[in-house]
């Protein structure tokens, strides 16, 4: 890829319990990439995505964002990221479109009608005004999904999407990911399934578990 | 857009409030019951009633705010949109202020307007019916602010409804001593301008210092 890197991760660690989930993490993700995050249960998949998303600050080592320290363009940052958790973020005694009017809110110019189109495209139609504790877990999850639809952040940093959708649900996203990285945005996701888009890129969180010797020189060295 | 996302929070707030009436019924339906126990238990004399009514209302609007204290945070920490509010292109201490507006008109304000109502049932004089509903329209909204502060704390716990009583209680002390003073005062026939003062000051400094306080325990709540 010959694009500059949005985000760099320098020598990035973070411990957990007295245990390190992953050290000494160097990668850089660029526009146009779809990146899979993988490693197995409790590896720190989602400790990542929380640090990268912002949500948490628990870590050691350098993040950068356009070659600037995070520190410094937070703000640019924040404006420029979609999170989406292992939690959908989603009330369920509101509404799909009450629910997304907050998400909505959060950028200028998005009126209910392009949440309702949102709502459509992830074929939620006839159920924006249908309390969420009535629609399925896929159904929940999808309401969640349709910020992506109408979102202008440049990433997207998504935790488990695929969770609880069916099989035309998870092509329909996948598709998604694709047009996002080719209009030169960036996806970084985890999923235990193979996710099915053209160019994926992976990091293994398992090729950054330090040996002893390193956690060794990490506290005394 | 830095105004939208306030009044963005501050809507949906206000639509779970009522669609949760539950919640926003519960601490008046205690304050009505505690206070109609008291003449019951202690006999309708009015000499009696009327010499312990004002600590008694401003004791229970004080333990009403404490027992919804712990709602404020804690279903946003559960279905993941408190992280969402973290990560917000916004000031946190500016969403905090949008939650605790319709904490408090979810049950400071129906609390004020109650008090009245069972200030007769304990013979409180007339005299004094406008120095409660002062004072507890002032003092619910600090005890709202600080309490917020508590809540923040102790979201991330698995039980916090106890800690949230015990950081929090010391604080309203202050409050409640002048709350329940400028009713005595009133009741006596006195002036009670002073304490309305230092509760307006008390609430002045509590809209500065405690969202910053609360969207700074927040970030430690949701992080660890």
């Amino acid at each position: 890829m010959s694009l500059p890197a949005l985000i760099e991760l320098h020598n990035l660690a973070c411990e957990r319990d007295e245990r390190f989930l992953f050290a000494r993490l160097n990668a850089s993700f660029a526009a146009g990439q779809v990146v899979q995050i993988l490693g197995p249960n409790g590896s720190g998949k989602t400790t990542l995505l929380r640090i990268l998303a912002g949500v948490s600050s628990d870590y050691r080592g350098e993040i950068r964002w356009q070659g600037q320290p995070l520190a410094s363009a937070r703000w640019e940052y924040t404006n420029s990221i979609l999170y989406l958790g292992h939690l959908p973020g989603i009330k369920k005694s509101l509404t799909p479109l009450e629910n997304l009017r907050w998400y909505a809110a959060q950028q200028s110019g998005v009126s209910d009608l392009t949440i309702i189109r949102a709502l459509v495209q992830f074929q939620l139609a006839g159920y924006e005004d249908t309390p969420c504790h009535r629609l399925s877990a896929g159904q929940l999850r999808r309401v969640a999904l349709a910020r992506l639809a109408f979102s202008q952040a440049k990433v997207w940093i998504l935790d488990e999407p695929f969770t609880a959708l069916d099989k035309s649900g998870v092509a329909q996203l996948e598709l998604r990911l694709a047009d996002h990285a080719a209009a030169g945005g960036l996806v970084l996701v985890t999923s235990h399934q193979d996710i099915n888009v053209p160019h994926l890129e992976s990091v293994d969180l398992q090729d950054f578990v330090p040996s002893p010797v390193q956690i060794q020189e990490a506290f005394y060295g | 857009m830095v105004k939208s996302l306030f009044w963005a929070t501050f809507t949906r707030d206000l639509t779970l409030a009522f669609r949760h009436k539950g919640d926003m019924v519960n601490p008046l339906v205690f304050f009505l019951i505690a206070i109609t126990m008291i003449p019951l238990a202690l006999g309708p004399e009015k000499a009696v009633l009327v010499r312990i009514a004002p600590g008694i209302l401003w004791v229970m609007a004080l333990l009403a705010t404490l027992l919804s204290l712990d709602n404020l945070f804690r279903s946003d920490f559960d279905d993941g949109s408190l992280e969402q509010l973290l990560i917000a292109p916004y000031p946190l201490s500016v969403m905090v202020v949008a939650k605790v507006l319709v904490h408090w008109l979810a049950t400071g304000l129906p609390l004020t307007l109650l008090a009245p109502l069972l200030g007769v049932m304990l013979s409180l004089p007339a005299s004094a019916f406008g120095a409660l509903v002062w004072s507890l329209f002032l003092g619910t909204a600090a005890m709202s602010l600080i309490g917020s502060v508590g809540a923040a704390l102790t979201v991330g716990l698995r039980k916090g409804g106890v800690l949230i009583s015990l950081i929090v209680m010391p604080l309203y002390v202050p409050i409640l001593i002048f709350g329940a003073s400028a009713v005595q005062s009133a009741a006596l026939g006195q002036e009670y301008t002073m304490q309305l003062a230092v509760l307006g000051a008390a609430l002045a400094l509590a809209l500065v210092m405690a969202p910053l306080a609360a969207a700074g325990a927040l970030r430690v709540s949701v992080s660890g």
